[in-house]
């Protein structure tokens, strides 16, 4: 157990082609190493989480991942197809068009807009009509569907009450909310959750588990996602990869990753400073 | 699915009729040669050109002042196209009556004035529209002086008459309708560019409201967001631009009309300047908050307050200060006040139909 | 062909050192606040304006310079206090905004007392008198700036790395907020900032309007634009990036203004192309070629926005 081989489990394929593959991803800004050699993979229908103590490039995986940045070394793979490298740069709106939506660690909301403008909004992507045919108002059966999309999914995370506030306006937790409810308006079938459960309490992180696995099933998701809250990630993840200073230093079940020594020390460490 | 009430939509389209029919009822009664119609004319033509310039500046976030260079182009495109073949030779008297021979009709004119300009705006967003903001600012700054000169220069003198004005182009005072001996029987002067700017900025309301104008608020809300949600930065940027510009480009078509000549040395920066500062009194990102702010800065400037340019005598004593110019001074000084002190303008981010809703919670107004 | 060529070049090194003296007070506010000064043209034209009464008021000139370099600085302090200090916590472009407020403010309130017409400068002895160089007719001005202009620079390099208001600009500049919480008077880093800007601004004027005898309310627009231009050419921030940079623009432009006599004289062509209105068009094509290659000019440091 303690002398796990990262490079081997990650090339473990479980059978069928993974949802996302990072083969040595390497982010470097300058003379800082963010993210250093992570190799990984998802596969389809699994709950992933990466942890680590903060600044430990979490979030700039994910960043190459949905390619707000350009990695500096290693392919990223989304089911099978090259979507980033050294070499392969494209806007993260093609990314998200492929099927990966994400939310944001420090919330992201169109605050001009009201709840339901920001869902509405990430549908965009997907219509059919053009701007001729919107102007003109002969997309009325496609805004029809739209709407009730995007009522529905307001249902599903429980915003309906304030569909017609300010998104700004709402709750730290509820904005969360509402920033999954927008990422699955994108159609993603990967969807990357950075820090989903910050600034909650026990019992609406708890609450936000079972809605993460529900979700998961009901619009046949996969899920990456970036958390500190431990109950959660132990309770609903499949697997957990764990990153210190932009290296992956464990990976494994829940089980097998809350007993690595090297993760103990990795956290404990932090937790003396 | 909560139904929406239908109420503030109705009272919009009612308060819209009532102006048209006012104006319509208005011009038939009253001297043509009123205060209130150079006001109503030039206010309805600036209307259009702020709210363009609010589709950029205040719905998609990218800080243009290319409004005047647009403007231009719209202006000389509608001129050099319209001016009859019979009085090219008096206009282009310096360069044998021009190069061009032939007319094309008001409204395909018109759109052909919007088409160049979106066309220019085409070639220049693409380096432009990469820069951050006030980089942009001041590239498309430097865009319109460049188109100035551009127009003036003599080589392009068979086509822009150079550094000479054009005119004897249909102008507003030909929409009236004439009988047999020239006579006007119905008067149509006012009617019309209230009519032109009305449809244009129903397309720009029409643009803000359907999925495009959503994705053009996210990308000024917040750009990194707007991306992630699978908004192309780039090409709806470029939509923005193209589009504001094809409006500013028919504003400037409607400008030229109103004035009834087009010399490309009035299209100064200080003009786009003064469009900008129209804009923040109207609420940046208020549709109609720009039309407001439209009419009242021509009425103040043409009329109401162009007493404060005059001496004026109260009896036997003399208003101190008056005179040439102190009009533009007391406009600094509310234009200042708004800037510093009411920063949302009178609109604010409001438009016509939410005056006749009940007051929503306050964090969703804001 | 030199003889030809000689007095443009003359003039456009003595044109970019007066852009070169605004540029600066553009390119240390941009430093600072990331603002672009849009009324900082306007400062420089009402230094002018300010001299033309105050020299019609019979002072001798030995009070007269100083004291317009005097009420120019005050100027620019009144106008970061009033115009941009409420205003610091705002969107960038509402500061923007502002600046393009008090500028339009500026030019009317000048036009209101000058009545809109054209005010002669003064003639300044000492500077205004013709001197012959190389052959070429010039005005005395023409020498004195650029040596004036890497005095002044020298000094404020000085000053800006050798005193502690200079090390708080610096720090002000890398970053705002930190130098903040380091105990560093923002608030009077940035009126320094602007007093030292409007000063330079003012001795340009000077320097200017004794070139170009005539000031109009609009007389500091296109000067302004372009010393902008200039600022950003350098690499906005970099104090010698601004002044190489508008001495660049200062010779360019004159070269252009000379180009079909130049080019008539070459026999590279027969008649006028009508070229020297292009002069000013060059400065903005100059621009918007450098913010799409090198948007960090020649001396800039590069910025990254962190997501």
């Amino acid at each position: 157990m303690s002398e796990m081989n990262i490079q081997t489990v990650a090339d473990m394929e479980t059978g069928g082609v993974p949802v996302l593959k990072l083969e040595h991803l390497t982010m470097q800004f300058g003379g800082v190493i963010a993210v250093n050699d992570f190799s990984m993979h998802i596969d389809q229908g699994e709950i992933v989480a990466l942890i680590g103590p903060n600044g430990a490039g979490k979030t700039t995986a994910f960043n190459c991942v949905t390619s707000v940045y350009q990695p500096t070394g290693g392919r990223v793979f989304f089911q099978d197809q090259e979507i980033g490298s050294s070499r392969l740069h494209q806007s993260p709106d093609r990314i998200t068009r492929l099927g990966i939506a994400r939310t944001f660690q420090n919330i992201r909301l169109f605050s001009g807009m009201t709840v339901f403008e920001n869902v509405m909004t990430a549908m965009h992507l997907r219509r059919k009509s053009n701007l001729f045919t919107q102007l003109l108002h002969l997309n009325a059966e496609e805004e029809k569907k739209n709407r009730a999309k995007a009522w529905k999914l307001l249902e599903t995370v429980g915003l309906t009450d304030v569909a017609e506030e300010s998104a700004t306006s709402l709750p730290y937790g509820k904005q969360r909310l509402l920033e999954i409810a927008r990422a699955l308006a994108t159609d993603p079938s990967l969807l990357l959750l950075d820090e989903p459960a910050a600034g909650m309490n026990p019992q609406e992180t708890d609450e936000l588990g079972q809605f993460i696995v529900r979700i998961k099933d009901e619009f046949n998701l996969t899920v990456f996602m970036i958390e500190h809250h431990m109950n959660l990630v132990m309770d609903i993840s499949d697997r957990i990869y764990v990153l210190d200073f932009g290296k992956p230093i464990a990976n494994g079940t829940p089980e097998e990753v809350q007993q690595n020594p090297v993760v103990i020390a990795a956290y404990l460490g932090v937790e003396e400073e | 699915m909560k139904a929406k009430s239908k109420t503030p939509a109705i009272l919009t389209w009612l308060v819209i009729a009532v102006i048209y029919v006012a104006v319509f009822v208005a011009e038939q009664l009253l001297p043509p040669s009123s205060m209130l119609f150079t006001v109503l004319k030039k206010g309805a033509t600036y209307a259009l050109v702020a709210v363009s310039m609010n589709l950029l500046n205040g719905f998609t976030g990218i800080f243009s002042l290319g409004q005047a260079g647009f403007m231009l182009i719209g202006a000389y495109v509608y001129g050099i196209f319209t001016i009859p073949v019979a009085d090219r030779p008096v206009v282009y008297q310096y360069y044998d009556g021009g190069a061009i021979q032939f007319t094309v009709p008001v409204i395909a004119a018109l759109i052909l004035a919007g088409l160049a300009a979106a066309f220019f705006a085409f070639l220049i967003g693409l380096p432009v529209l990469r820069l951050k903001s006030d980089y942009l600012a001041i590239a498309t700054l430097g865009f319109a002086e460049i188109m100035r000169v551009l127009i003036q220069w003599n080589p392009m003198g068979p086509i822009t008459n150079g550094a000479n004005m054009l005119r004897l182009f249909p102008n507003f005072n030909d929409f009236n309708l004439r009988d047999a001996s020239g006579n006007v029987t119905l008067y149509l002067s006012t009617l019309v560019p209230f009519l032109i700017a009305g449809v244009c900025i129903g397309l720009i309301v029409l643009l803000l409201n359907s999925g495009y104008g959503r994705a053009l608020k996210a990308i000024r809300d917040d750009e990194i967001a707007a991306e992630a949600m699978g908004v192309n930065l780039a090409h709806h940027k470029r939509l923005a631009f193209c589009i504001s510009s094809f409006f500013a480009g028919i504003g400037g078509a409607m400008l030229a009309m109103y004035q009834t000549t087009v010399q490309a040395k009035f299209f100064t920066t200080a003009m786009t300047y003064e469009i900008l500062l129209i804009v923040v009194i109207g609420g940046v990102g208020s549709v109609t908050g720009s039309v407001l702010s439209s009419f009242l800065f021509v009425a103040a400037s043409e009329w109401w307050l162009r007493f404060l340019d005059e001496k004026q005598m109260i009896g036997n004593f003399e208003v101190p200060l008056l005179r040439n110019g102190f009009r533009l001074v007391v406009f600094s000084i509310i234009i200042m006040v708004v800037v510093l002190f009411f920063r949302r303008g009178i609109m604010g981010t409001r438009e016509l139909p939410d005056l006749f809703r009940k007051k929503r919670k306050e964090g969703a107004v804001k | 062909m030199w003889n030809t060529i000689f007095p443009y070049l003359l003039s456009g090194i003595s044109v970019g050192g007066q852009y070169a003296l605004i540029a600066i007070g553009y390119t240390m506010v941009y430093g600072i606040l990331r603002l672009i000064n849009f009324a900082h043209g306007d400062v420089f034209m009402v230094a002018g304006i300010i001299m033309v009464y105050i020299a019609a008021s019979g002072l001798p000139l030995w009070v007269s310079v100083p004291l317009v370099l005097i009420i120019t600085a005050a100027v620019g302090f009144v106008i970061e206090r009033v115009a941009y200090k409420p205003l610091r916590s705002a969107p960038r472009m509402s500061v923007m905004i502002s600046a393009i407020g008090v500028s339009y403010t500026l030019q009317n309130l000048v036009l209101y007392i000058t009545g809109g017409l054209n005010k002669q400068y003064p003639a300044i002895p000492g500077i205004s008198e013709s001197i012959q160089i190389g052959g070429a007719t010039t005005k005395v001005v023409t020498v004195v700036t650029p040596v004036l202009v890497i005095l002044l620079v020298v000094a404020l390099v000085l000053l800006i790395n050798r005193t502690k208001i200079g090390m708080a600009m610096r720090a002000v500049s890398k970053d705002f907020e930190t130098a903040q919480l380091m105990g560093i008077k923002i608030n009077s880093v940035i009126s320094t900032t602007f007093v030292i800007g409007s000063f330079l601004a003012g001795v340009g004027s000077v320097l200017y309007f004794t070139n170009y005898p005539t000031v109009i309310q609009t007389s500091g627009a296109m000067p302004g634009l372009k010393a902008f231009v200039a600022a950003v050419f350098g690499g906005i921030g970099s104090i010698p990036g601004a002044v190489i940079g508008a001495f660049i623009i200062g010779i360019m432009e004159n070269l252009i203004k000379g180009l079909d006599i130049i080019l008539f004289k070459a026999g590279l062509v027969t008649k006028p192309l009508g070229l020297a209105i292009f002069s000013d068009a060059f400065t903005f094509a100059l621009l918007i070629i450098i913010l799409v290659v090198k948007p960090t000019g020649l001396f800039g440091e590069k910025t990254t926005d962190k997501v």
